[in-house]
């Protein structure tokens, strides 16, 4: 933190005033031109609310991704479809039993087994051909697509919100002032802060795992050299096939979540992989807390985007993509 | 291990570039099988129905353009680009919002020849500046770039009502008229195609040979040592994507004439994504792979449906047949239909004809 103060002051006062502005948007009572030129205090609120939440989610799908490209060199372009997949598994089991919280543990279960499935009978044929385990993931991803399509339809499905979770909850966070006096708070769905809430302890596991932890550090170590760590006797193709579980299965749990705040139909498979891609190309591939930053980034500039300036909202996102690309290649958060 | 790294190995392996003479005259000049193509092609009305010439062969000629130019970017300089089919739907856009056609409030009503070139620069220059992009990345990245644009203009062409009329696009786009020749017709639209299509496939044969096109292959097989040498690496490779950009900029016109409709739905990530199939079933090492790899999408896509129906399945899984095709061919010839059939020849082939092998590149 210091070091990046010490390095680039310019940088570090622009955020430290964005980081001013933005605290003073969420917790000051907004005087009535503001309310005039950009709208509704409630918007804003809402808006930055879904998108942090949805920053929650994409970092879900992105995490699994960034993981298993920088350990293994993997691309696994069908990484979409794992989303899908285990968001119509997740369906499937809440609709049958009710119950929600077992619909994650399965959704994590069957696309894990999925991803160990494609780890050990596609990749590990085509280690270090990132362009044939491109074409093979694409190629797999449209059969998958194909194989949901048929079996799942084309209708859309939401998987319904368990009763202790339904309904808002009111923040302590003022929208307006009643010409009375009495001020007005915030009301926002409480499943998705829940759900926001789990996915940032799941990053945190996840940084503490890596980084804490003597399996955190062969994995580590795996991304740098493996040629060297195979070589001091560790059995690196298990420690792949449980990181490929472990990326896949985050993908399956977000379909969950995902079909959980949206909907699940055709389509989203793709719309998935492609911000789970802009989201670690703006964070820095390989890297989790870049994927959290990509995460947040994207979620809010397209949320934000999409209440400020409907027809430009993703033009935004991919602004943001270039913008990146140009001072920092490799993302922001790359360890290069 | 990147792609640009994959690249020339593939094409070193192929016995095709092995023994590539070092002066080469026109290509194929000797080559029976060529000319036998050629005279089909350039008969093909007299053979074929009106259905055949457009759904089938002009369709494919103006696909396998496309996939050209991808394959002039992953083939000479081992960028994989999947921005090439949202390059071609740009330049359609442009030809649709310059030109004349059904929605007057958008169109500017240009004539065709100043609709035409005013959307190739445009596609040129939307294509380069994508390129300039995509090669501050390598491998990998420049796929996920390129994807990423394509998804960004599919979903900005969805939203935009101001020029791209949303979801539901641009109709009853005019097609050129003059000489007393509806060039829309059937045979002579497919001479245009034809003729468009050759153009684009000689000239980049012509490039693969030319200083530019040699460099441009330098720099996908060892960067570092062109750039000792003295070569600007990024501007070949920037080059590279605006001659892509200008070849797929020519299909997209073809294409917007075609169906004399242009909307989101023909830009999509998945058709992004049907182009690089076209092109690896093809081949992507020689400019006549992406023809023979559209004429086999374009064959599937329209047959499958009665194929599977008569052999019993439900006709709708035409995307799982591709997908299917598309992973067997990945898994087991890394330079498609070409390479398959290379393979097969040599191993027929007893004793080895000295002249043949390097005949074929081109």
């Amino acid at each position: 933190m210091t070091r990046f103060v010490e390095r680039h002051p310019a940088w570090a006062l622009i955020v430290i005033i964005a980081v001013a502005v933005a605290l003073w948007l969420i917790f000051a009572v907004w005087p009535p031109g503001l309310e005039e030129a950009i709208g509704r205090k409630r918007v804003f609120l809402n808006a930055l609310f879904n998108g942090i939440t949805l920053g929650g989610l994409y970092f879900l799908v992105a995490s699994g991704f960034t993981l298993i490209f920088g350990l293994m060199r993997n691309v696994n372009l069908a990484h979409g479809s794992l989303y899908l997949f285990g968001g119509y598994v997740g369906y499937a089991i809440s609709a049958s039993t009710g119950s929600w919280i077992l619909s994650f543990i399965v959704a994590f279960i069957l696309t894990a087994l999925v991803g160990v499935l494609l780890q050990v009978l596609v990749f590990r044929r085509m280690e270090g051909q990132d362009l044939r385990q491109t074409m093979v993931t694409i190629g797999l991803s449209i059969v998958f697509a194909d194989l949901m399509l048929w079996a799942c339809g084309g209708d859309f499905y939401q998987i319904q919100t368990p009763n202790w979770l339904i309904g808002p909850i009111e923040l302590p966070l003022i929208t307006a002032v009643k010409s009375s006096g009495e001020p007005v708070y915030l009301r926002y769905p409480l499943v998705r802060l829940v759900i926001f809430l789990a996915s940032v302890i799941i990053g945190i596991a996840m940084w503490l795992a890596l980084n804490r932890t003597r399996i955190g550090m062969i994995i580590r170590a795996g991304v740098d050299d493996r040629d060297i760590l195979a070589a001091t006797g560790v059995r690196i193709q298990v420690v792949f096939v449980l990181v490929f579980a472990l990326g896949a299965g985050l993908a399956g749990i977000a379909g969950v979540v995902g079909g959980t705040f949206q909907s699940l139909s055709p389509g989203e498979d793709i719309r998935f992989l492609l911000a789970s891609l802009v989201v670690v190309i703006v964070g820095g591939m390989g890297s989790i807390p870049g994927a959290a930053l990509g995460a947040l980034i994207i979620g809010l500039a397209e949320q934000l985007g999409s209440v400020y300036i409907p027809t430009y909202a993703i033009v935004v996102t991919f602004l943001i993509m270039v913008l990146v690309l140009a001072l920092r290649p490799q993302g922001l958060l790359a360890r290069r | 291990m990147s792609v640009t790294h994959d690249a020339p190995i593939q094409v070193r392996n192929s016995a095709a570039t092995a023994q590539r003479p070092a002066v080469r005259g026109w290509p194929d000049i000797d080559n029976p099988a060529a000319w036998i193509v050629a005279v089909i092609l350039l008969i093909m009305p007299l053979i074929a129905n009106g259905f055949f010439l457009i759904e089938i062969f002009a369709t494919t000629l103006i696909l396998g353009t496309i996939a050209l130019s991808l394959m002039f970017l992953a083939g000479y300089g081992g960028m994989v680009s999947l921005m090439q089919l949202t390059i071609a739907g740009f330049c359609a856009y442009m030809v649709a919002v310059f030109g004349v056609s059904g929605n007057a409030n958008i169109s500017l009503g240009w004539p065709w020849w100043l609709a035409v070139p005013m959307a190739l620069t445009l596609a040129t220059l939307f294509g380069t500046l994508g390129g300039a992009l995509a090669v501050r990345t390598e491998g990998i990245y420049t796929i996920m770039i390129t994807l990423a644009i394509g998804a960004a203009f599919y979903y900005f062409t969805n939203q935009n009502w101001a020029i791209f009329n949303g979801h539901t696009g641009i109709n009853n786009v005019a097609t050129p008229h003059f000489w007393d020749v509806d060039w829309r017709a059937d045979i002579p639209f497919y001479y245009v195609v034809l003729a468009i299509a050759a153009l684009c496939y000689f000239a980049v044969d012509y490039i693969s040979r030319a200083p530019f096109g040699l460099a441009l292959q330098g720099v996908r097989d060892n960067p570092r040592r062109m750039a000792a040498l003295g070569f600007n690496v990024n501007a070949h490779r920037v080059a590279a994507y605006a001659v892509a950009s200008f070849i797929a900029g020519l299909a997209g016109v073809l294409q917007v004439w075609n169906y004399r409709q242009i909307s989101p739905g023909s830009v999509s990530v998945g058709a992004c994504i049907d182009i690089l199939i076209i092109a690896v079933v093809g081949g992507i090492t020689r400019p006549v792979g992406p023809y023979i790899g559209a004429l086999v999408f374009v064959l599937l896509r329209t047959f499958a449906l009665d194929f599977l129906v008569k052999i019993g399945l439900d006709g709708n899984r035409f995307r799982l047949l591709i997908g299917l095709g598309f992973l067997a061919i990945v898994f087991w010839s890394s330079d498609g239909v070409i390479g398959l059939w290379q393979r097969w020849r040599r191993s027929h082939r007893l004793q080895p004809d000295p002249a043949g092998g390097g005949r074929r590149h081109g």
